[in-house]
C-alpha cells in the first residue's frame, strides 16, 4: 500500500462525524494491523451496504429493501403514522418498541439559515399517505426546537384537509429529571403540559 | 477583547460537529455573531433557541474576529410558544427580520429594548399589532421611517387613511381617494394618536399593516439580501392571512 492510500483512507475517515485526523489515523493503523480480522470483512460490508442499502419509498427509511421491514410487516398498526425528522429517529423510536404503527421521514426540519423549505423535505409523500383510509392519526414527532416544532406545525396544517388526527409528543420532564437540574424551558413546557394524577 | 452584555438569541448556525455560531442582538453592542464552542451538544442546544435571552460574555484576540460567546440563558422563551403556532412564527419572524435587516455591531439600545418588550408582550391579545409596530420601529431605527404625522397631499392631521408606497409618507381619506388603490392602507394602530386615523378601519388590519411594513422592508432593508424577504416572516404573513380567512368564512 502506497502511503497515498493510507493518506486517502485517513482523509475519508476524517470526515466521519465523531473522527478527525488523529483519530483516523488510528483507527487506520488498527485497521492496517488486523487486515484479515477487520479490514478486508469491513471494506466487503462497506462495498455490499454501498450496493444493497435503499431509501424506501413509502417512508423514507432506510434498508436494503424497498419497501423496508417495517412498511412491509402486516402487524404494524397502518392507521398510525410516526413522523420523524431523520432515519436516527426512526431508529430510536424502534430501541423503544413502544410504537407499533409506521413511520415517515421527513428528511430534516425547515431551516431558513440552511436554505431547507418545504420542497426540500418529503412532505408530498406524507400528505398522500395520510390521505389513505386506512389512515387514522399521524404523530408528529419533530424536535422540541424552534425550527422542529415550526416543521410540525406546517405539517399540521397541510394534513388539516387530510380528517385525521394530528398529535404531536410531550414537552418535559425525562425520566430520571431532577427538577433542579432541569432548565428554564423544560421545566415551563413541563408546567404548561401538566396532567390530572 | 471581552465584553458582556445582555442579548436575545436571533439564531445559531452549527459549524462543525460541536459548535454553533449564533447571532444575539444585544442591548449595547447591536448584532454580534460568535462562535460557541460545544453549542451543537443536545445540553446547549435548548439554550440558543430563537428568541431566548441571554447572559453573553464576547472574548476575542482582536475586535474584527468571530470571537468566541459563553453564554447563560436568562429568560426561556422559544419554549414558551412552542405548541403556538402563531405565535412561534411571529417570534421567529422578528428574530430573524431583525437578523436580515440589522447590520452587524452596530449598537440599537432601543430596538433591543422594542423587540423585548414585544417578547414580552407574546402573551397579550395584541400581540399581532405590537409585531407591527416593533417592523416599523425597526425601518424607523435604520433611517426609513414612516412619516405618519400628516397627509402628504393636504397637510391635513386627521382622517389619515392611506401611506404613499414611494414617500413612506400618510395620505389622509378625502387626499388619496383619486388614488386609494395605488395606496397602503394605514391601520388606525400604527398611529400615536389613533383618533387621526380614517373610520374605515377593517378587519384586515393586522395584514394591511404586515403588507405596509413588509413592503419598505422589502425595498429598504432586504432588497440588497440575495435571500430576500426572510421565510420566516414569509410564514407569519401567511398564517395571518390563512386566520383572517377561517374568521370570515366562520363569520367572526
Amino acid at each position: 500500500m502506497a502511503t497515498t492510500d493510507i493518506d486517502r483512507l485517513i482523509q475519508l475517515l476524517a470526515k466521519l462525524p465523531g473522527l478527525g485526523p488523529r483519530s483516523a489515523r488510528r483507527a487506520v493503523l488498527h485497521l492496517i494491523k488486523n487486515k484479515e480480522a477487520l479490514m478486508i470483512p469491513l471494506s466487503r460490508a462497506l462495498d455490499l451496504a454501498a450496493e444493497n442499502i435503499r431509501t424506501c419509498a413509502v417512508c423514507g427509511n432506510l434498508d436494503v429493501v424497498d419497501p423496508c421491514p417495517i412498511c412491509a410487516d402486516p402487524r404494524r398498526d397502518g392507521s398510525v403514522i410516526c413522523v420523524v425528522e431523520e432515519v436516527a429517529d426512526l431508529w430510536a423510536m424502534e430501541r423503544t418498541a413502544a410504537f407499533r404503527g409506521r413511520y415517515h421521514v421527513l428528511g430534516g426540519v425547515l431551516s431558513p439559515l440552511d436554505g431547507v423549505g418545504p420542497e426540500d423535505l418529503n412532505i408530498d409523500g406524507l400528505v398522500a399517505r395520510a390521505g389513505q383510509d386506512e389512515v387514522k392519526e399521524v404523530i408528529l414527532a419533530t424536535a422540541a426546537t424552534v425550527d422542529g416544532q415550526t416543521t410540525a406545525h406546517y405539517v399540521s396544517d397541510r394534513l388539516g384537509d387530510c380528517g385525521v388526527k394530528i398529535s404531536a409528543l410531550a414537552h418535559g420532564i425525562p425520566v430520571g429529571g431532577e427538577l433542579d437540574y432541569l432548565d428554564d424551558g423544560t421545566l415551563s413546557a413541563a408546567l404548561k403540559a401538566r396532567r390530572s394524577i | 477583547m471581552n465584553w458582556t452584555d445582555e442579548g436575545i438569541v436571533l439564531s445559531a448556525r452549527k459549524h462543525g460537529e460541536h459548535s454553533v455560531i449564533v447571532n444575539l442582538l444585544t442591548a449595547e453592542h447591536g448584532r454580534h455573531a460568535g462562535l460557541v464552542r460545544g453549542g451543537a451538544g443536545k445540553r446547549a442546544q435548548g439554550l440558543y433557541q430563537a428568541g431566548n435571552g441571554v447572559r453573553a460574555t464576547w472574548r476575542a484576540r482582536l475586535e474584527d474576529h468571530l470571537g468566541n460567546y459563553t453564554c447563560e440563558l436568562t429568560r426561556a422563551v422559544a419554549a414558551e410558544w412552542l405548541d403556538d403556532p402563531l405565535r412561534l412564527a411571529g417570534l421567529s419572524a422578528a428574530c430573524a427580520v431583525a437578523e436580515a435587516a440589522l447590520p452587524e455591531r452596530e449598537p440599537h439600545p432601543g430596538l433591543y429594548r422594542r423587540l423585548i418588550a414585544f417578547i414580552d408582550g407574546l402573551g397579550d391579545a395584541d400581540w399581532l399589532e405590537a409585531y407591527v409596530r416593533w417592523e416599523r420601529d425597526l425601518l424607523t431605527d435604520m433611517g426609513f421611517g414612516l412619516d405618519l404625522s400628516a397627509c402628504a397631499a393636504t397637510g391635513a392631521l386627521e382622517e389619515l387613511a392611506y401611506v404613499s408606497p414611494r414617500s413612506g409618507r400618510a395620505v389622509s381619506l378625502s387626499g388619496g381617494a383619486d388614488y386609494r388603490d395605488k395606496l397602503f392602507a394605514l391601520p388606525a394602530f400604527l398611529l400615536d394618536d389613533p383618533a387621526a386615523a380614517a373610520s374605515n378601519e377593517s378587519g384586515t388590519a393586522i395584514a394591511d399593516g404586515l403588507r405596509l411594513t413588509g413592503h419598505f422592508l422589502e425595498q429598504y432593508a432586504f432588497g440588497h439580501h440575495r435571500s430576500g424577504v426572510p421565510p420566516a416572516r414569509t410564514r407569519l404573513v401567511a398564517r395571518v392571512k390563512a386566520m383572517h380567512t377561517a374568521h370570515t368564512i366562520s363569520g367572526g
